[in-house]
């Protein structure tokens, strides 16, 4: 990383420069409805479509800037990524898609790895030249992850997999997994015998399934592993230590330790769209705007939005959470994931009628978006720990509330 | 008017990092429970001891010029002493006394300034009478009214939910003037009528004044031109500072409950371990979080136009929302024993309807944004 931060008026510089290459360089409305986040990368022409763009804006040099250039980043100021990243966010741009790699895999190896780990995977989750993917869930253990039973027998030095993981986005078109895989099933802790793996996707003995879901698209998969050998090469951490691994990735994906690629992952919804959907929708003859009951629900949401905005400013004064200081960092995804399902749900409920059409139908307000991401919403209430598993997180380590 | 793009930043100043250390320790020496339960019952208003400290702590000059013998420093200081005291249910003068000086700076004339500025950093009390009988809260429409008689004010009205007004030295007081609102400044030897109101925060020393009769030579007014200013002024920043009372509360709340579900059990657990009172109380916690940054991004605001009034009424709504979510599951969750007066809850969700009557509910405030954001 650089060793002096950038003056004020140099980030102002670059901000114009970032601004001006994404208006220059934003690709063209493919034709088809783009997903909002890699969860809901359904077909193959929105994988080429995505993996074509998140490629472009990395040889422009505008991904991975403060990663070591070693392996491919910019060795460039943090300050600068969040420059493009905001960038991305606020002309509305299409989102990275390598999105495990970019955001957990990678700060994971470039923390942890080793040095040929470091040489052999970061760059390719730059370019997007390697996808990856997580083998996390299971189709018995969901919430309690530390359950997880896939089977990784030792056998030499190779590892035999055996079992089957579940909600593997972008399992078609990995390249590699992260895996989190039962090394040793007899220990009296169940953590203890849990080992984290670094895996290649296209060996024999694995086979990815789609998933239909509830929005009626593709997107998840269920990977099934029988008798798929991986060298032991592939472990990161110690076996028997995955468990530590596990929760460190899990500290990157929720985004309570810094350490991410950039470029945003996901096209979140903002309140002040459905501000616009308001005022072309009706109530009673009128705009549902001047409607007070709407506009009381609006101000919550416009709120609650700036309160995410402003829990991040303050997450990074130390003298304004003292008393707990893990507070902010841990209840963002559980309050940010909310949000977005409520947000969708209301911007249903002002199309009237309307509301009860879906993506495909011509008189869909906005092709069917709102119907569709509300749908899409409960991936973020789900995945990466269910809301309630989240409640339960933070009452027991924020409020030191007792386990049972 | 919506730019969702623009990123929010809260900036915290080593004054009030200082100062909010300071006055946390302070707090939970000074008013424990038992303590704050003492002085519900106790005769005098204050006590004399305390206040004299916090005045020698310079708590009361913080946002008054030094010229006047202040610390120079702004509202956002004051946040950093009164979210604390709002964590321990303090129930002090300084919210009134720091408003009536705000008061003063804003519309009083050169001799009430230099008159009263001084003596309030030195620990004298003051307060604002500005509510009314009606129960509304807007501030430039009083009922009370003032004629003039050659150089003579006289009064007439009702003026309530006075704080601490037993133990000012001084009120300033709304009334109509030739039609327009006016404000104006009654010392307490001109006071006549002024009796103890029975409110629902045990905490608070209010009372009711009647001004029937009261007459003032015309240098008690403010000045008129800037009346309008000054009610505006008033209003966000007693705004700003109950959200940092309410932030503290439902932090206090907050704690009241979490220490109950960590120690009490039924069917052989921890009432804690039960998610139907574990998962509302990471509610509470997360409104909480959501409205104290509010508090402080306000605090970093105050006084910026639109920006400064926009972030006031997202704090008063966010603080009040929290406040009284949290003191409401207290009680709840404290069972049977919630539903005594010995039970700590009532006491903040006391504070928490207070809170909110004062100076515009959640909803009032949501009114006052969609005006200025939709």
């Amino acid at each position: 990383m650089s060793t002096s931060a950038p003056s004020p008026a140099e980030l102002d510089n670059f901000r114009r420069e970032v601004a001006d290459w994404f208006t220059k360089n934003k690709p063209k409305d493919p034709g088809f409805l783009l997903p909002q986040s890699f969860m809901e990368v359904g077909t193959d022409e929105q994988f080429y479509f995505l993996r074509d763009w998140q490629k472009k804006i990395y040889e422009a040099g505008y991904l991975g800037m403060a990663w070591p250039k070693e392996y491919g980043g910019g060795g460039k100021p943090q300050a600068l990524q969040d420059i493009v990243t905001r960038e991305m966010v606020k002309q509305k741009l299409p989102f990275m898609t390598n999105t495990i790699g970019l955001n957990w895999a990678g700060p994971l190896i470039l923390n942890m790895g080793t040095e040929e780990q470091k040489k052999a995977y970061i760059p390719g989750i730059l370019s997007a030249d390697d996808i990856w993917c997580q083998g996390f869930s299971e189709p018995d253990h969901g919430s309690d992850l530390g359950n997880a039973q896939l089977k990784a027998t030792r056998d030499g030095n190779e590892f035999v997999l055996n079992g089957s993981k579940i909600w593997t986005s972008l399992g078609r078109h990995a390249k590699y997994m992260i895996l989190l895989a039962r090394t040793n099933p007899n220990t009296n802790n169940k953590y203890e015998g849990l080992s984290f793996f670094l895996i290649p996707m296209k060996i024999p003995g694995i086979e990815v399934q789609p998933i239909k879901k509830l929005t009626g698209e593709y997107g998840f998969n269920q990977t099934f592993f029988t008798d798929a050998r991986i060298s032991e090469s592939c472990l990161i951490g110690k076996e028997g230590g995955g468990w530590a691994v596990a929760l460190a990735t899990l500290a990157f994906e929720r985004g309570a330790v810094g350490g991410q690629a950039g470029g945003h992952s996901m096209m979140s919804k903002h309140v002040s769209e459905v501000v616009t959907l308001a005022k072309t929708a009706k109530r009673n003859g009128k705009p549902a705007i001047e409607d007070p009951v709407i506009r009381d629900r609006l101000l919550q949401f416009i709120i609650e939005e700036r309160s995410q905005a402003l829990n991040m400013s303050r997450g990074r004064i130390k003298a304004l959470n003292q008393e707990r200081p893990g507070s902010l960092a841990m209840s963002g995804k559980l309050a940010g994931s909310e949000y977005q399902r409520r947000l969708n749900q209301f911007a249903l409920s002002l199309q009237g009628a309307n509301a009860a059409y879906y993506v495909g139908d011509p008189l869909a307000i906005d092709g069917g978006l709102w119907q569709r991401s509300y749908f899409n919403a409960f991936s973020a209430t789900i995945g990466g720990g269910t809301s309630e598993v989240q409640h339960n997180i933070i009452g027991e380590r924020v409020l030191g509330l007792p386990k049972s | 008017m919506l730019d969702t793009n623009k990123k929010p930043t809260i900036l915290f100043s080593d004054e009030q990092e200082q100062l909010l250390e300071v006055a946390t320790n302070f707090c939970r020496d000074k008013f424990p429970m038992n303590e704050t339960r003492k002085r519900i019952e106790a005769k005098e208003d204050l006590s004399q001891a305390l206040w004299d400290e916090m005045a020698s702590l310079g708590w009361l000059g913080i946002a008054i010029p030094e010229e006047f013998g202040g610390s120079g420093l702004t509202l956002a200081e004051v946040v950093t002493v009164v979210e604390p005291m709002g964590e321990y249910l303090a129930g002090t003068p300084v919210v009134a006394t720091t408003l009536a000086a705000q008061a003063l700076l804003v519309a009083g004339t050169s001799a009430q300034k230099e008159t009263w500025l001084p003596k309030i950093c030195e620990g004298t009390i003051a307060t604002l009478a500005l509510s009314e009988p009606s129960g509304d809260w807007t501030l430039n429409a009083p009922d009370a009214t003032a004629t003039r008689s050659d150089d003579t004010l006289t009064l007439k009205g009702t003026k309530t939910f006075v704080t601490d007004a037993a133990s000012a030295a001084f009120i300033i007081a709304s009334v109509k003037l030739d039609g327009k609102a006016a404000l104006v400044l009654i010392e307490r030897a001109s006071l006549k009528n002024v009796t103890r109101e029975i409110v629902i925060d045990e905490t608070r020393r209010s009372y009711r004044i009647i001004l029937d009769g009261i007459t003032l030579p015309a240098s008690a007014l403010l000045d008129m031109t800037k009346t309008e200013s000054a009610l505006a002024h008033i209003d966000l920043a007693a705004c700003l500072l109950l959200s940092a009372e309410a932030c503290g509360g439902a932090n206090g709340a907050i704690n009241v409950i979490v220490e109950y579900l960590k120690t009490r059990k039924q069917f052989e657990r921890y009432i804690g371990s039960y998610q139907a009172l574990k998962h509302p109380t990471v509610d509470a916690l997360l409104a909480m979080e959501a409205a104290r940054s509010h508090l402080y991004y306000a605090a970093t605001m105050f006084g910026q136009s639109v920006e400064g009034e926009v972030a006031v009424r997202m704090a008063k709504a966010t603080s009040s929302d929290a406040l009284s979510f949290a003191s409401d599951r207290a009680i709840q969750f404290h069972g049977g024993f919630g539903f005594t007066y010995d039970c700590d809850a009532q006491l903040y969700r006391r504070r928490g309807i207070w809170c909110e009557a004062q100076f515009g509910d959640a909803s009032h405030h949501r009114a006052k944004l969609a005006e200025m954001l939709l």
